[in-house]
């Protein structure tokens, strides 16, 4: 397994920018090929859903991804199975609903994530004062549980979060769901700015994030990017492994170029 | 009922699963609420506008022709008279006021059977509001007069088609819609479910309904009903029916929909900014919900109610929809009342148990929640279906 943080943190050292790619787990027949694609391509990490079926933190896009998923016959032990056998050379983060890792039980669920080389998980519907039970056992599996920052939360918050957050810290772009957007605002810079007076962790931006310019300009402050709703598009329009790499080359020539 | 703890739980039950984004409002909406609640102001303007505008207090009617069939003495709190056909508009009233007091301009909400969407659309109207109101297609379809009542009220629907199509999805939607506009917008929910505060803040604007039953009941019987039901989707016409009587010795029974109900066929897990008794799969895939009332079709409860059924304080029954379309009928001919069909579950039950588990002579109260009008069209078909397939 590679551990999330140090590896991001010896890259952000390096001078490279981050870049985390997205893709729904089980969306379609070659998407463990896609991932591996991704990862050859330039991404410093993967994030890899586990569809859940009421996903509230997300738009169409990665929504029907999911439905595809699920309808594709795709459970988390599947998932994460599949994600063992890809044996990827960069760190895996899951991402997931709190109902998929309470179904399966705190413990088992982080003790298997470990045992697939996936040292990390985002669980966006588990806030700070609900965490404690799965970063209890998420820490001692070593499975990073990395936190979300939004733009509404207030500053004594944010630095709550960070003190918890391990891996990185997610700053949330903008008030919404998972989904493309024409512009990131000044919020998307606001909220960067707020975590980073509170820690010296890798800070990723995520939400929205949706092309090379936009994760360019989002990577003068923060550390790196989130890339999901974009990319996965790709995969559902039948793209399969070539387009997501050439995607992931575009965005990685964007951030290296600076 | 009291409050439930700090962070919003009901003994196992509860919480706020909610993203990041919207923990602040949660918190807003708790300090707007608390401080509400807290003020004799708040309840003096909530109170007039129950009375004056929603037509409260209403009556309990006494059945003597069912009570005559049954052999059980049935009263009914008749909350189908409240203005707009529901109990959903004591809650829409109160959450309008906070809405006010908290300084926003739009409401969204959900809905399934279109009761909480009208009620909504309702207290938009009536407070100068924005309204938004989340659909699922199905239920669009099959509730078409409550739509058209709520655009005339001038709300905007907007129909869900992801998902199963029906309340939960409606949920997410609103959820979604939630997370975007929150610094002007507030979620109106219309049960006693998701994230704390909103079960205790619904159930407490719903206490009405049995404070009043209780008090009404003491006139008429000088004491207590023997049993205590009502239907439950979400759950919160039962929980402000229960909320009054949790302390006598009266049985508290609540009524889902044999195709959802989460009560007896549930497992703890969370959706919807709650841990709860949900409908679910081994991987922890929410199941659908499926009866003839839309507005019992959630694969889950409120997790009061999921605390009051592992205590043992309240017990929970289901409905078949055949059981529920002869209660409606049954209604209908015996006291001139078309009830929803969310209560005909409560009634159903009622039908089913007389002389059984409810011994005759036994005094039930039934929360009537909403009225009739809305399901007249699919009853017809219903029972013209029925009619074919004999
Ligand atoms: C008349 C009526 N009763 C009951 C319900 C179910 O809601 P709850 O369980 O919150 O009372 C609905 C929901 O649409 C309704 O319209």
């Amino acid at each position: 397994m590679i551990a999330l943080e140090p590896w991001l943190r010896a890259r952000r050292s390096a001078g490279r920018k981050l870049l985390v790619a997205y893709v729904m787990g089980g969306m379609c027949e070659d998407w463990v090929e896609s991932v591996q694609a991704i990862a050859a391509a330039g991404a410093d990490a993967v994030e890899i859903g586990i569809p859940f079926s009421d996903p509230m933190m997300d738009g169409p896009v990665i929504q029907q991804a999911g439905v595809h998923a699920l309808d594709r016959g795709a459970t988390p032990a599947q998932v994460i199975d599949d994600v063992a056998a890809a044996k990827l050379e960069v760190p895996v983060a899951v991402m997931t609903y709190y109902n998929i890792v309470f179904r399966a039980g705190h413990r088992r669920m982080a003790k298997s994530l470990r045992a697939a080389g996936i040292g990390a998980a985002i669980v966006p519907d588990l806030p700070l004062e609900e965490l404690g039970q799965w970063a209890e056992a998420a820490d001692a599996a070593e499975v990073a549980t990395v936190l979300l920052v939004a733009p509404s939360t207030p500053p004594a918050r944010v630095r709550r979060i960070c003190a918890r957050s391990r891996g990185f810290v997610y700053a949330v772009a903008r008030m919404g769901v998972t989904g493309e957007r024409e512009t990131l605002g000044h919020e998307t810079t606001d909220v960067v700015r707020r975590v980073q007076e509170v820690t010296d962790a890798p800070v990723c931006v995520g939400v929205g994030v949706s092309t090379p310019a936009q994760a360019r300009a989002a990577c003068e402050v923060a550390d790196g990017v989130i890339v999901g709703s974009a990319l996965v598009r790709r995969l559902l329009e039948g793209g399969g492994p070539d387009a997501a790499a050439e995607f992931v080359g575009e965005l990685r020539e964007a951030l290296d170029v600076g | 009922m009291g409050p439930p703890d700090a962070r919003g739980w009901f003994g196992d039950f509860g919480g706020r699963f909610v993203p990041e984004a919207l923990v602040p409002a949660c918190i807003e909406l708790e300090e707007a609420f608390d401080a509400a609640w807290a003020d004799p102001g708040f309840h003096a303007e909530l109170d007039a506008l129950l009375c004056d505008y929603g037509g409260r207090p209403t009556p309990l009617t006494e059945c003597l022709r069912l009570s005559g069939e049954l052999g059980v003495r049935v009263l009914l709190k008749r909350e189908d008279l409240v203005h707009a056909g529901s109990h959903k508009l004591n809650n829409v009233v109160g959450q309008a006021l906070l809405t006010r007091r908290m300084g926003k301009r739009r409401l969204v909400a959900e809905t399934g059977a279109g009761q909480h969407g009208v009620a909504t659309a309702t207290a938009a109207a009536l407070f100068g509001l924005e309204c938004t109101v989340y659909m699922g297609e199905l239920d669009v379809a099959r509730q078409a007069l409550n739509v058209f009542r709520m655009e005339l009220l001038g709300a905007e629907v907007r129909p869900v088609t992801s998902g199963s199509r029906t309340l939960k999805d409606a949920v997410n939607e609103a959820l979604r819609d939630w997370v975007a506009t929150v610094d002007h917008t507030h979620y109106c929910l219309g049960s006693v479910m998701g994230p704390h505060p909103f079960p205790y803040m619904v159930r407490e604007l719903q206490r009405v309904v049995g404070v009043e039953a209780r008090e009404q009941c003491r006139a008429l019987l000088g004491g207590d009903p023997d049993v205590v039901v009502a239907c439950v989707g979400g759950g919160s016409n039962a929980a402000g029916t229960f909320a009054g009587f949790a302390d006598t010795s009266a049985r508290l029974v609540g009524v889902e929909a044999a195709g959802g109900a989460a009560a007896s066929d549930g497992i703890p897990g969370v959706l919807h900014g709650m841990r709860s008794l949900l409908l679910q799969d081994e991987a922890g895939q929410i199941l659908e919900a499926e009866s003839i009332s839309a507005g019992l079709d959630y694969p889950g409860i409120g997790p009061e109610h999921a605390s009051l059924a592992a205590s043992g304080r309240a017990h929970y029954e289901k409905a078949t929809d055949a059981e529920v379309l002869d209660a409606f009928r049954l209604l209908a001919r015996t006291e001139g009342i078309l009830p929803a069909l969310e209560p005909a579950h409560a009634l159903a039950w009622v039908v089913r148990e007389a002389g059984r588990s409810v011994p005759s002579g036994s005094t039930v109260l039934v929360t009537l929640s909403g009225r009739g009008d809305k399901d007249v069209a699919q009853v017809r078909e219903l029972l013209a279906e029925n009619r074919e397939a004999r």
